[in-house]
């Protein structure tokens, strides 16, 4: 009875290698846990950054020097937070990078779908070379035409710290990372079934109207995804949105972002808390805690972003075919 | 659109017209762009090659003076600026280390998102996470804080380990070491792309090659790696324009910096950053050699046949 119920001893042992190890069919419990393992270590390093950065915006001064409180803040106090917020000048700097990122983002969206349809969808002479010009705009690092193009803003009066360099670019399609867009969109293009526009063109809809009522409509994968991807772009440049705001500009007479106040935080703060960071006994010296509390606050507006509209993102980056073929 | 109707389709003159009216558009289509890339990428890149080669003086705009000899801002460069070598060898053996291993690490976890696993959107969710927040400002705090780095591998330990190799390559593996989590930081896009590029992998190939009795590492190597060939390029060299421009980059920091030196000045700012240009042109070069898809023809067949299968 036992022989028929049970394998034999050998292909017992067989039997348990197999849900062990896996085999050709079934992948074994051993490459799961490795899978597990690996996929979770690499998801804690991405999150304990944010984590960190959480906790230790919430620290008081006196918890900062303490060992025993190293996550978790011995009482929730605001009070970096509220000091952060005046030391970057936070709602109006937000509201000016809001604005900031999200007119350039829809130039640069729209522009990048026309010249992306313009390349997928024609055949005209030069094509190729336009192409390669494309191509080359991409790799040159930006350094080397920054200067010029510094130059030719201020000849041409854009640099009084206003959108106007950014719209200007956007417009043109030499936003930031625009290639990039170009391309997906390009690539986009390239998948959509000829024979739906070439149905709308037989029914007299020209080559314009086609673009506005078939290809827009046809492409809203790629345009949530490059959309996403511009604000995120335009949101943490900091070098070329410097030099387009100009060397002069401060946040009470230009336009500012908050990787830029970021950036300045140290000095922000100076002047901020001038009295205090005279005595040094002072509960007001800067500390890691209102950095934190910075840090955190400049890439929450993206955080909560990500957070409503993650399931679209990924979705769209899925749709999109980032890579093309 | 008006006259359309009495044209017979097959009519040569019509075709030829037809043809017009599609390179019309097509240039009608990228015009903004041509514009653009006219004023803003060639101009300039001439401006700056001219600005390269020459003394600019601003005095009522911008007045250019001949120098001593032509090279004379590319010669003043390795003359004056001690640090720019040593910088730039160590940028681009620091990117010559992490340019494998950001690859081979996106690829990995790319390909692990893709399988059949549990909770595949929250991590999902996750390893976007670096597509948003990986930007300058932040990485610099979060790297002051010390949480950017490994904190079991000290350097000193490394120290022992590393001694016997050559200096500059000591070095350069010490700064991988400490730098890991920065270069994990760095592959959320990458991880993007070849996610994106993995789902357009056929599923049929797959199922074909495991009928013939091939194994998952096998399939790895024969049906996965040679489709995503085209990707990994396209990877390398956003990681290499990335990694070049980005804001963290010490290099860029020395050429701001020279620019704006009154001593120094634009012209020489530009000659370094031609010098630094021609660098990562040859690395660039390099990548594509390595990626480029050397037997397309043989790998397009091949798929046909597994597919027919």
């Amino acid at each position: 009875m036992k022989l028929l119920t049970l394998p034999p001893k050998g292909a017992r042992k067989d039997y348990y290698k197999k849900q062990f190890l896996g085999s050709n069919e079934k992948r074994g419990i051993l490459w799961s846990i490795v899978v597990y393992v690996l996929l979770i270590t690499i998801a804690f390093i991405y999150v304990y950054p944010v984590l960190y950065m959480l906790s230790r915006s919430f620290m008081s001064s006196t918890d900062l020097l303490d060992s025993s409180a190293t996550w978790i803040p011995s009482s929730l106090s605001l009070r970096n937070y509220v000091q952060a917020i005046k030391t970057m000048d936070y709602w109006n700097s937000l509201a000016k990078n809001i604005y900031l990122a999200a007119v350039p983002t829809l130039c640069q969206v729209f522009i990048c779908s026309l010249v992306g349809y313009g390349f997928a969808r024609y055949k005209f002479p030069g094509k190729m070379i336009w192409m390669g010009i494309l191509l080359l705009s991409f790799l040159l690092p930006t350094q080397t035409t920054a200067l010029p193009n510094y130059l030719l803003f201020q000849n041409w009066g854009l640099m009084d710290g206003s959108i106007k360099p950014f719209f200007l670019t956007a417009i043109l399609g030499q936003g930031f990372k625009s290639v990039l867009c170009i391309l997906i969109f390009y690539n986009f293009h390239r998948q959509v079934p000829w024979s739906l526009i070439e149905a709308a063109e037989i029914d007299g809809a020209g080559h314009i109207k086609a673009y506005f009522r078939i290809a827009i409509p046809l492409s809203s994968a790629a345009i949530v995804c490059v959309t996403l991807f511009s604000f995120v772009w335009y949101w943490n440049e900091t070098y070329l949105i410097r030099q387009y705001l100009g060397y002069g500009a401060t946040r009470n007479n230009a336009l500012t972002t908050l990787m830029i106040e970021l950036n300045n935080f140290e000095n922000s703060y100076a002047t901020a808390y001038s009295t205090a960071s005279a005595s040094t006994t002072s509960t007001d010296r800067l500390n890691d805690a209102i950095k934190m509390a910075g840090t955190m606050l400049s890439i929450a507006p993206l955080m909560i972003m990500y957070f409503f509209l993650q399931k679209q993102f990924v979705e769209s980056v899925d749709r999109a075919g980032i890579t093309g073929e | 659109m008006a006259g359309k109707k009495n044209k017979n389709p097959h009519d040569k003159h019509h075709l030829s017209r037809r043809t017009l009216r599609e390179w019309m558009y097509g240039y009608i289509f990228i015009a903004p762009w041509i514009v653009g890339v006219c004023i803003f990428f060639i101009y300039a890149m001439v401006q700056s090659l001219r600005f390269s080669f020459s003394k600019i003086v601003f005095v009522n705009g911008i007045t250019f003076q001949p120098l001593n000899y032509l090279w004379e801002n590319y010669a003043s460069v390795f003359v004056n600026e001690v640090n720019f070598p040593t910088t730039l060898g160590s940028f681009t053996m620091g990117l010559v280390l992490q340019l494998p291993i950001i690859i081979a690490f996106s690829l990995i976890i790319a390909l692990l998102l893709n399988g059949n696993i549990k909770f595949r959107s929250g991590f999902r969710m996750i390893f976007f996470l670096p597509v948003i927040i990986a930007t300058g400002p932040v990485m610099n705090q979060l790297t002051a804080q010390g949480v950017a780095s490994v904190p079991m591998m000290s350097a000193a330990s490394l120290a022992n380990l590393l001694g016997m190799l050559p200096d500059f390559l000591a070095n350069a593996l010490t700064e991988l070491f400490n730098s890991l989590i920065l270069i994990l930081w760095n592959s959320g896009i990458q991880i993007l792309i070849f996610l994106s590029g993995l789902q357009k992998v056929s599923r049929v190939m797959y199922e074909a090659a495991k009928i013939d009795g091939a194994s998952g590492w096998e399939s790895f190597w024969k049906i996965t790696l040679p489709n995503v060939r085209s990707i990994i390029l396209l990877n390398a060299v956003y990681t290499v324009v990335t990694l070049a421009t980005g804001g963290t980059n010490a290099i860029i920091d020395l050429i701001y910096n020279a620019t704006y030196t009154a001593t120094k000045g634009y012209s020489y700012g530009m000659a370094m950053s031609w010098i630094y240009t021609a660098i990562i042109a040859v690395i660039l070069l390099i990548v594509f050699l390595l990626f480029k898809e050397k037997s397309d023809r043989h790998v397009k067949y091949e798929q046909k046949r597994v597919t027919l299968r």
